[in-house]
């Protein structure tokens, strides 16, 4: 295996990321750009005939850089890189989860998405060839259990939770009311999803990039293009740029108006949980009118769009207009509603030089002065040619801060809407979609969701998937919720699970 | 006076007066796709059409497709617009899993009486208070927005005395959406297990019929009918919150009058 220097590729990936030596190597590559101002984005491993490669990802200003190691075939360890980088925490977890192996030195190497008792037991291995694995059960006496000190007690509160909400179990450590520390299952929905995308075409990645994390289809189906677009060189029709931002945008009003329902029941306003409610259900009706599926599924395809708005642009502006007028006046009321405000001022705080080590995304990120949105620093389809600018520096960091965050998203995503909808009524007949034929290659594909920067990295072998591993903000976020509890009590608990705003679905795949 | 009494009385009422009366909305949902020709005259290459193999094509000619399978991704229905065509209206539910079959058979339509009066043999005495517990046992999230939609004022699926619980000890009815992880099978069973009879169950979104996309592997069961006994299965991707509506009414004996447009 030859040193550092190059775009070296390693078999069976062409076009794999830059190929350091050694993990030490390649952890120091790591750290020095993120010493240098990068954003330490994921790590992800990958089985190889060769050995198995893990490869982690650093985003910069209009790039996200994929560096690379490979571990022999038979070695069970490698120093983590957790104990230098924080942010590895849960990654180094999940890898050890789907292939076994061992970051010496990880501060708790505790099952995260896939539990097993049995050390030696089988485990997915995604980019091994050959069938899927059978059935693989987990086991949480994997887990071990531990309360922090004398007179605390754990309150368990899930998997099955009182309101509609997805699988996660939170164990709550308390000695009566504080919250002492937190401690969070994810594994009870894991659903094999990066095995499955194993066995499908290229093409067809889409649909299941639509369906890994709901609330951000539109998302996940763009971060998955992208790569693909990319392997292919090529760029979408300006037309398809423009509806890829119409959907993207409606499903950040969507997401961003689920929180302020959410925080607003939390908060026991019925008439604002309504008012949002009603915005949000008129979001979905206005994308299912214009596509034929509420969550904005079937649009994006390789290549473009599969078809224009089925929605007259003129009508498409005037229920624009109506939403905003109504979403504006709502959410003025609702930040002048001080019993509102109580509950979510220095609620949930989140440090700025931990949101900035971390490379937190998406609104919380941005409530806490860290902001590294992908329409702006690696800009995508329509954005660059789009009025976006930068939002207002937040630094609170509390729930209040990104509640704030998302209503300034919000005046923006209808700032765009327009913008692209204008644009869009200039545009004559052309095609929607250009020919996206992808044999082999490997490449990163990126995009905004409303939970911030959702990262694809796509391998495809003769027009088949090899490995991909989506990365959704829900994964990279969720481990921030263990630290922001600090002073915070049981009923702060809603409050700042809402104004997280996650998805289960996306953090264990 | 507080500023939410003026904004709670701006815009009315919003509320559907479906099933009463007919919605346009929920008249016009694409539901899943179904087959417009059973018998073309070219079979060849259909069934590799369909990305969850909903569609088998037989010996004789004839074309089959399972709305469980379906995940309305539509490339069906734009390849062979002479074949497949997409179903109109909220009604998708079906009371026993072959049922989801288009075009349905005779057979399954004799068989389906009998257990439609059986299962409203069980829920005729919830009459109008009848509560929801809903477990996710590995959906993509989708389903859960849906539901969780029918609370709006649009749906405000109080009106029609159904409401939701915390504890599946005052549970009627179970909600289950995801394709059936492993993980969640155990707490699944327990919530079951904890529900008092009579109890229906009801399979929310494709995913839980038979996995959907996610379909069975490692970590899934390839739908929830393993792990709990389904009354209901509603196929969509996820299902509209008419459709998921449509299906809980069904489940009480309380189905809608069809309308136009279905």
């Amino acid at each position: 295996m030859n040193a550092g220097a190059g775009a070296a590729s390693v078999s069976g990936t062409p076009g794999a990321g830059t190929l350091a030596a050694s993990v030490p190597e390649l952890w120091d590559l790591v750290a020095s750009e993120v010493a240098g101002g990068a954003r330490f984005a994921g790590l992800m491993a990958t089985r190889h005939p060769a050995g198995l490669a893990l490869s982690a990802h650093v985003a910069g200003l209009g790039r996200v850089a994929t560096w690379e190691a490979v571990l022999p075939p038979g070695a069970g360890s490698y120093p983590a890189l957790s104990s230098a980088l924080d942010a590895a925490f849960w990654y180094e977890r999940e890898i050890h989860d789907l292939f076994g192996i061992i970051p010496e030195g990880h501060p708790r190497l505790e099952p995260l998405i896939l539990p097993l008792l049995d050390e030696h037991a089988p485990r997915p291995q995604p980019g091994a060839p050959g069938p899927a694995p059978p059935g693989i059960w987990p086991d949480e006496h994997s887990i071990p259990r531990h309360v922090m000190g004398p007179g605390l007690f754990t309150i368990p509160h899930g998997p099955v939770r009182s309101g509609v909400m997805e699988s996660i179990e939170y164990l709550v450590e308390t000695p009566g009311e504080d919250i002492a520390h937190l401690n969070m299952r994810v594994f009870y929905k894991h659903r094999g999803i990066e095995k499955r995308f194993e066995q499908l075409p290229a093409a067809d990645g889409v649909l299941l990039a639509e369906r890994t994390e709901g609330v951000a289809s539109v998302a996940h189906a763009l971060a998955y293009c992208h790569a693909l677009e990319r392997l292919a060189g090529i760029s979408v029709p300006w037309p398809a740029g423009l509806v890829r931002v119409l959907h993207a945008e409606l499903e950040r009003l969507a997401a961003h108006l689920d929180a302020a329902v959410r925080l607003a029941d939390a908060g026991g306003l019925a008439v604002a949980t309504a008012r949002f409610g009603v915005a949000k259900e008129r979001i979905a009706r206005l994308v299912s009118r214009m596509c034929g599926s509420r969550f904005g599924r079937g649009v994006v395809v390789p290549g473009g769009v599969r078809a224009l708005p089925q929605l007259g642009l003129a009508e498409f502006r005037a229920e624009i207009g109506r939403l905003e007028r109504s979403i504006t006046a709502d959410a003025r009321v609702l930040m002048g509603t001080a019993s509102f405000l109580d509950r979510l001022r220095r609620t949930g705080p989140l440090r700025p030089e931990r949101a900035r080590q971390h490379g937190a995304l998406g609104p919380i990120g941005k409530a806490s002065g860290f902001s590294d949105d992908a329409r702006l620093s690696r800009p995508y389809d329509a954005y660059p040619s789009l009025g976006l600018t930068g939002l207002r520096p937040h630094t609170d960091g509390d729930a209040l801060a990104r509640l704030q965050v998302r209503w300034d998203e919000v005046r923006q995503s209808f700032h765009l809407l327009r913008q692209a909808a204008d644009e869009l009524a200039e545009v004559s007949e052309g095609p929607l979609r250009a020919p996206c034929e992808v044999s082999s290659g490997r490449a990163t594909g990126w995009a905004e969701a409303p939970q911030g920067e959702v990262l694809y990295d796509v391998a495809v072998q003769d027009g088949q998937i090899a490995r991909c591993r989506p990365r959704s903000a829900s994964f990279h976020n969720l481990v921030l919720f263990h630290e922001v509890f600090a002073g915070d009590i049981l009923t702060d608990f809603p409050f700042i699970e809402a104004s997280f705003g996650l998805s289960v679905a996306g953090v264990s795949l | 006076m507080s500023p939410w009494v003026l904004r709670g009385l701006r815009d009315g009422v919003v509320t559907t007066r479906w099933p009463g009366r007919p919605d346009p909305y929920a008249d016009r949902w694409r539901g899943p796709a179904t087959v417009a020709d059973p018998r073309p005259a070219e079979v060849a290459g259909l069934a590799s059409l369909c990305p969850t193999g909903a569609i088998t094509t037989a010996a004789d000619g004839s074309v089959r497709l399972d709305q469980g399978r379906c995940i309305q991704c539509g490339r069906c229905v734009d390849q062979r617009p002479d074949v497949f065509g997409w179903s109109l209206g909220p009604a998708a539910e079906a009371l026993t899993r072959p049922a989801l079959v288009m075009p349905q058979t005779s057979e399954t339509e004799q068989g389906l009486a009998a257990v439609r009066a059986g299962l409203a043999a069980r829920t005729t005495a919830l009459r109008r208070s009848v509560h929801l517990r809903h477990v996710d046992a590995g959906s993509d999230g989708a389903e859960e927005q849906e539901i969780a939609a029918l609370l709006n004022p649009v749906y405000d699926i109080h009106r029609l005395g159904i409401f939701f619980t915390a504890s599946p000890r005052h549970a009627d009815v179970l909600l289950v959406t995801g394709a059936g992880a492993h993980g969640m099978a155990e707490p699944l069973r327990r919530t079951y297990t904890g529900m008092p009879d009579p109890k229906v169950v009801v399979a929310v979104g494709t995913d839980a019929v038979s996995g959907g996309l996610a379909g069975s592997g490692y970590a899934t069961a390839g739908g929830v009918g393993d792990v709990v006994p389904v009354d209901v299965w509603v196929p969509g991707s996820p299902p509209s919150p008419f459709t998921i509506l449509h299906a809980l009414l069904v489940a009480l004996g309380r189905p809608p009058r069809r309308t136009e447009g279905q």
